[in-house]
C-alpha cells in the first residue's frame, strides 16, 4: 500500500509531539526532584533543563532572569514555546487531524479526547501542588495514547512511521534529559562521585520511571556512570538510545522490504545503532558525555531529514516535468541546541 | 398562516408517521432523555465531529447541536418528493450540458441570455467540453421547505459541493446507539450505506485514461476548512486517500499523487474546494489550494472532476427563479416540486414591490450562502431594512427576494419537553450512470424559538431523518 508522503509526515510528527509531551513532563518533574533537596540554594536545575531542550534563548527573551513558576509555566503551559507541553499536545492533534483518516478510531479519540483534557486543565497556571497532578495527568494521557496505538493499529507502513517518530523523538528527549545533568554545576565542596552528585543522578533516573528497573539490572548500586550506562546504552530500557534505535531499525526493516533501490535512512540508522552497541559507557565518558549526546542530537535530527526526503513528506522543489511550483521550504538546518520542530 | 407542525396536528392529534414515536416518547423519563442528550454531545465532540467556525481563533471547532427528536417522513410522502428531486436533478444535468454547448435555452426564450454572460460562475474553460458519462452534478443536495401537508418547495438546488452528508450518518448512528428499541418499533430506511454508493457512482464516471480499477481521491482544502471533518469523514468511509493540492502533481499527463513509494495516478477526484480555486492555471493564480494543471488534464480526458467545474452556475438565485420553466423545457412535463416565488430584482417592478414590502420578505444575494448576506424581513429593525434598502437600489441585480414562508416545524426536546421549532431538509443524491436518492437526508432545524434560520453557522442544530418503509 502506497502511502501519501504528507500522511506519512502528519504520522511521523503526530508522534513525535506526543512524545516530546510526555518527556517534557518528565523534564520537569526532573527539575522539581532536584530543586527539592534545596542543597543549591541557586537556580541551577531550571537554567539548565531551558538549556538542554533548547528553549533558554526564547525563554530569557520573553521573561530575562530564572524564575522556578515561570520556567514550569514556560515548560507546561506557554504557547510561545514550541515544545511546551501544551504546544506539543496541540500540534500532536492537529496532525491527528490531518491524518484522521490513517488512525483507527480508537487512537484518534484518544488523541482528541486527551488533548481536550489536558488542554482543560492547562486552561489556568500550574500552582506546586497542583503540579504533580499535571504531570501525571500527561503522562497517563500519552500512556493511553499508546496503548490504543499498539493495541488496534494494523502493522503496517502507517505504524512503522509512528514508531520511527515516537522512538527517534524519544531518542532525542532522553539524550537531552542526561544532558541537564551536565549543565547542573556541583556546589564546590562536592564532587563528581559526591552524594549530591549521585542524588542528582537518582531524581534523573526517577523522572523516567526507572529507578527500580535500574535496581534489577545494577544490583541497587547508584552511580552516575552505571545510570548513564542504563539510560544511554542498555537496549532492555525502553527509553534508552540504544532501544530506540533497535526499535528504529526493526521499524525501518519491514518499510524497506522488497525495496531494491539503496536506502540512505537505514544505512544512517543502522551506524548509530551499531555505534551504541559497540561503545562502552567508559569510552563516552572519556571523551566527553556532553560531546557525546551533542553530536548524537544532530546525527538523530539528521536521521529524520533522510526520512523526510526518502519518503516524500513534503512536495519537491522540482517536480518531474514540472517547471512552476510553490516554493515550501523542508528542509530545517537543526544545531543540537534548538528542538526540531515540524515545518510547512 | 398557520404553522404546519409535522408531528402533532393538535394537542391530542398525531400525524401517522410519527404515532409509534409519540407512544415511545410518552413511556420515557425525560430527565433520562436529556441526559442522553448531552450524552451525545460528549460523542460528538470526542470523536471530533465538529466544523469550523470563520473568523474565530480560539475554540474555532465548533459542534453542531444534535437534537433527539427526529424527524418522520412516511413512505408516500418521500416517494412523491424523491420523483420530484429525480426529475429536477435530471434537468439540471441537462440544462448544465445545453448553456456550456448550444444555449437552446437562451434561443428558445426561456432564460436570459445576460444570467450567464458576465456571471462569475459560468466558465468559459467549459464552453463545448462533456464531462465524463455527461455528469456535471455528481452530488446535489436539494434544499426542500415544507410549509403544509402537500406543500413542498424547492429552496435551493446546491449543485456545487453540497455539505452535510456526514451528519446525516453520524446522527443516524448516534440515534441506533441511544435508542435501539426506536428502530425495532419503526422501519426506517438506511442511510450509512451512502459512501459505498458514494464510491460507485464516482467510479462509474472514471475518464477515459484510466486503466483497470479506478482510484477515487477527495480533495479537501485542508483542516482549516469548515467542513474537514466531513472531508476526512467521507475519505474514511468510502476507503479513498484525502489529498491536498500539495499532494499532487501533473506528472506525464495525468494528476498523480506523492506516495511514500512514487506518484501514483488518480482517476476521480471528488473535490471540496470552490472552482476559483481548483487550478492556479486556469481561474484564480493565488491560489494554493488547488492543482496546476487539473484543468487541461480534466479536458484531455486524464482525470474526472467531481462536481464538474461550472455546475455551480446552477445555485446562482436569478437562474433558480427560472428553474420551473427550465425543468418543463428539458424533461417535457411540468416541475413536480415547486419553487418558491421569487421576486427578482433586477425586475423594475419586482424591485419596487420588494422595496415596498420588505418587512415581510426574506432577501438574499443571488450568489451568496451559508446564510451570510440576507435580509430576513420579518424580525429585521428598521435601521436593517434600510441599510438593506439603499443596497438594493444600487445593485438590484444582486438580490432576489422570496415571501417569508411558514417553515414547518418539528419538535425538539428543550427544557425537558417537546416544543416545536423550524426546520428544513436536504436529501443527498448521486448521479452517474443512474440517480440515486438516499432515503432521508440532513433535517436543520432552528434551535431558537421562533426563528426561521436553519444554517449551522448561524446557530441551527440537525435532526436524525427517518424515511419509513411501510
Amino acid at each position: 500500500m502506497a502511502l501519501l508522503g504528507r500522511t506519512a509526515n502528519g504520522l511521523f510528527w503526530m508522534f513525535r509531539y506526543i512524545e516530546r509531551a510526555e518527556n517534557m513532563a518528565r523534564l520537569v518533574d526532573a527539575g522539581t526532584r532536584i530543586s527539592m533537596t534545596n542543597l543549591a540554594a541557586e537556580t541551577d536545575e531550571w537554567e539548565s533543563i531551558l538549556v538542554a531542550s533548547g528553549v533558554a534563548d526564547i525563554y530569557r527573551e520573553k521573561y530575562g532572569e530564572i524564575d522556578e513558576a515561570k520556567v514550569i509555566d514556560f515548560m507546561i503551559r506557554d504557547q510561545d514555546n514550541p515544545s511546551s507541553i501544551r504546544s506539543s499536545i496541540d500540534t500532536a492533534r492537529m496532525n491527528g487531524r490531518m491524518v484522521r483518516t490513517a488512525l483507527t478510531r480508537e487512537v484518534w479519540e484518544a488523541v482528541n479526547d486527551s488533548y481536550m483534557t489536558i488542554k482543560a486543565a492547562l486552561v489556568s497556571p500550574v500552582t506546586s501542588r497542583s503540579l504533580p497532578r499535571i504531570l501525571d495527568l500527561v503522562k497517563t494521557r500519552c500512556a493511553y495514547i499508546r496503548g490504543t496505538f499498539f493495541g488496534t493499529m494494523l502493522r503496517n507502513e502507517i505504524f512503522d512511521f509512528c514508531r520511527l517518530g515516537a522512538y527517534l523523538e524519544r531518542a532525542d528527549n532522553t539524550a537531552r534529559i542526561l544532558d541537564v545533568k551536565y549543565w547542573l554545576l556541583l556546589p564546590e565542596h562536592s564532587s563528581v562521585g559526591s552524594a549530591l552528585d549521585n542524588f542528582q543522578w537518582v531524581s534523573i533516573l526517577r523522572s523516567v520511571s526507572a529507578h527500580r528497573s535500574y535496581a534489577w539490572e545494577y544490583d541497587a548500586n547508584y552511580n552516575g556512570p552505571d545510570i548513564i550506562d542504563f539510560l544511554m546504552l542498555n537496549k532492555r530500557m525502553p527509553r534508552s538510545l540504544g532501544h530506540c534505535y533497535n526499535m528504529m531499525r526493526e521499524a525501518m526493516s519491514y518499510l524497506d522490504q522488497d525495496v531494491e533501490t539503496r536506502n540512505p535512512c537505514v544505512q544512517r540508522i543502522t551506524q548509530i545503532h551499531d555505534r551504541l552497541s559497540n561503545v562502552t559507557v567508559r569510552q563516552v565518558l572519556d571523551n566527553g558525555l556532553h560531546e557525546f549526546l551533542e553530536s548524537f542530537i544532530i546525527e538523530n535530527n539528521n536521521v529524520a531529514g533522510e526520512i523526510a526526503k526518502h519518503y516524500r513528506f513534503y512536495p519537491d522543489l522540482l517536480p518531474a516535468n514540472q517547471s512552476e511550483t510553490q516554493s515550501q521550504t523542508q528542509q530545517q538546518t537543526t544545531d543540537a541546541g534548538s528542538m526540531q520542530t515540524q515545518s510547512g | 398562516m398557520p404553522t404546519f407542525d409535522e408531528m402533532l396536528l393538535s394537542e391530542n392529534s398525531v400525524r401517522p408517521p410519527y404515532e409509534r414515536f409519540h407512544t415511545w416518547f410518552g413511556e420515557q423519563d425525560v430527565q433520562e432523555l436529556s441526559a442522553k442528550a448531552s450524552e451525545a454531545e460528549a460523542f460528538f465532540r470526542r470523536t471530533g465531529i465538529t466544523f469550523n467556525v470563520y473568523g474565530q481563533q480560539e475554540a474555532a471547532e465548533r459542534l453542531i447541536p444534535f437534537d433527539m427528536v427526529p424527524r418522520i417522513i412516511a413512505k408516500s410522502e418521500w416517494d412523491r418528493l424523491a420523483e420530484g428531486i429525480e426529475q429536477r436533478v435530471a434537468a439540471l444535468n441537462l440544462f448544465l450540458h445545453d448553456i456550456y454547448h448550444d444555449q437552446e435555452v437562451v434561443k428558445a426564450g426561456i432564460l436570459p441570455e445576460r444570467l450567464l454572460k458576465n456571471n462569475e460562475a459560468f466558465l468559459p474553460q467549459m464552453v463545448g467540453f462533456t464531462p465524463p458519462g455527461n455528469v456535471y452534478t455528481h452530488i446535489i443536495g436539494t434544499d426542500i421547505v415544507r410549509t403544509g401537508e402537500d406543500q413542498f418547495y424547492v429552496l435551493e438546488d446546491n449543485a456545487r459541493t453540497p455539505s452535510g452528508v456526514s451528519y446525516m450518518i453520524e446522527n443516524r448512528e448516534t440515534m441506533m446507539q441511544m435508542f435501539p428499541e426506536l428502530f425495532a418499533q419503526n422501519r426506517v430506511r438506511p442511510v450509512e450505506t451512502y459512501p459505498q454508493h458514494l464510491r460507485r457512482s464516482l467510479e462509474a464516471v472514471a475518464p477515459p485514461a484510466c486503466n483497470g480499477k479506478p482510484r477515487v481521491a477527495v480533495l479537501t482544502p485542508g483542516i482549516f476548512n469548515s467542513a474537514y471533518f466531513e472531508h476526512s469523514f467521507l475519505a474514511d468511509q468510502m476507503g479513498v486517500e484525502l489529498i491536498e493540492g500539495s499532494d499532487v502533481a501533473e506528472i506525464d499527463g495525468r494528476i498523480q499523487m506523492r506516495t511514500t513509494e512514487g506518484y501514483v495516478p488518480i482517476d476521480v477526484i471528488y473535490r471540496r474546494i470552490d472552482d476559483a480555486f481548483l487550478d492556479p492555471r486556469a481561474f484564480n493564480p493565488e491560489s494554493m489550494l488547488g492543482i496546476p494543471g487539473i484543468m487541461d488534464a480534466y479536458k484531455r480526458g486524464a482525470v474526472t472532476i467531481a462536481n464538474a467545474p461550472g455546475t455551480g452556475i446552477s445555485d446562482d438565485k436569478a437562474i433558480y427563479s427560472y428553474m420551473p420553466e427550465i425543468v418543463e423545457f428539458f424533461t417535457g412535463k411540468p416541475a413536480l416540486l415547486e419553487n418558491v416565488p421569487t421576486w427578482r430584482c433586477a425586475e423594475e417592478d419586482s424591485l419596487k414591490y420588494v422595496l415596498d414590502n420588505l418587512a415581510d420578505l426574506v432577501v438574499k444575494e443571488v450568489h451568496g450562502s451559508g446564510g451570510y448576506g440576507m435580509l430576513v424581513g420579518p424580525t429585521s429593525t428598521k435601521a436593517e431594512r434600510e441599510e438593506f434598502a439603499a443596497k438594493l437600489r444600487n445593485d438590484p441585480q444582486n438580490y432576489i427576494a422570496q415571501p417569508t414562508l411558514a417553515l414547518s416545524t418539528v419538535p425538539i426536546l428543550a427544557d425537558g419537553a417537546l416544543s416545536p421549532r423550524h426546520v428544513d431538509l436536504r436529501p443527498f443524491v448521486l448521479v452517474s450512470d443512474k440517480v440515486q436518492i438516499i432515503p432521508g437526508g440532513l433535517t436543520r432545524v432552528a434551535l431558537k424559538e421562533g426563528s426561521l434560520v436553519v444554517n449551522s453557522s448561524q446557530g441551527g442544530g440537525t435532526k436524525d431523518t427517518w424515511v419509513l418503509k411501510d
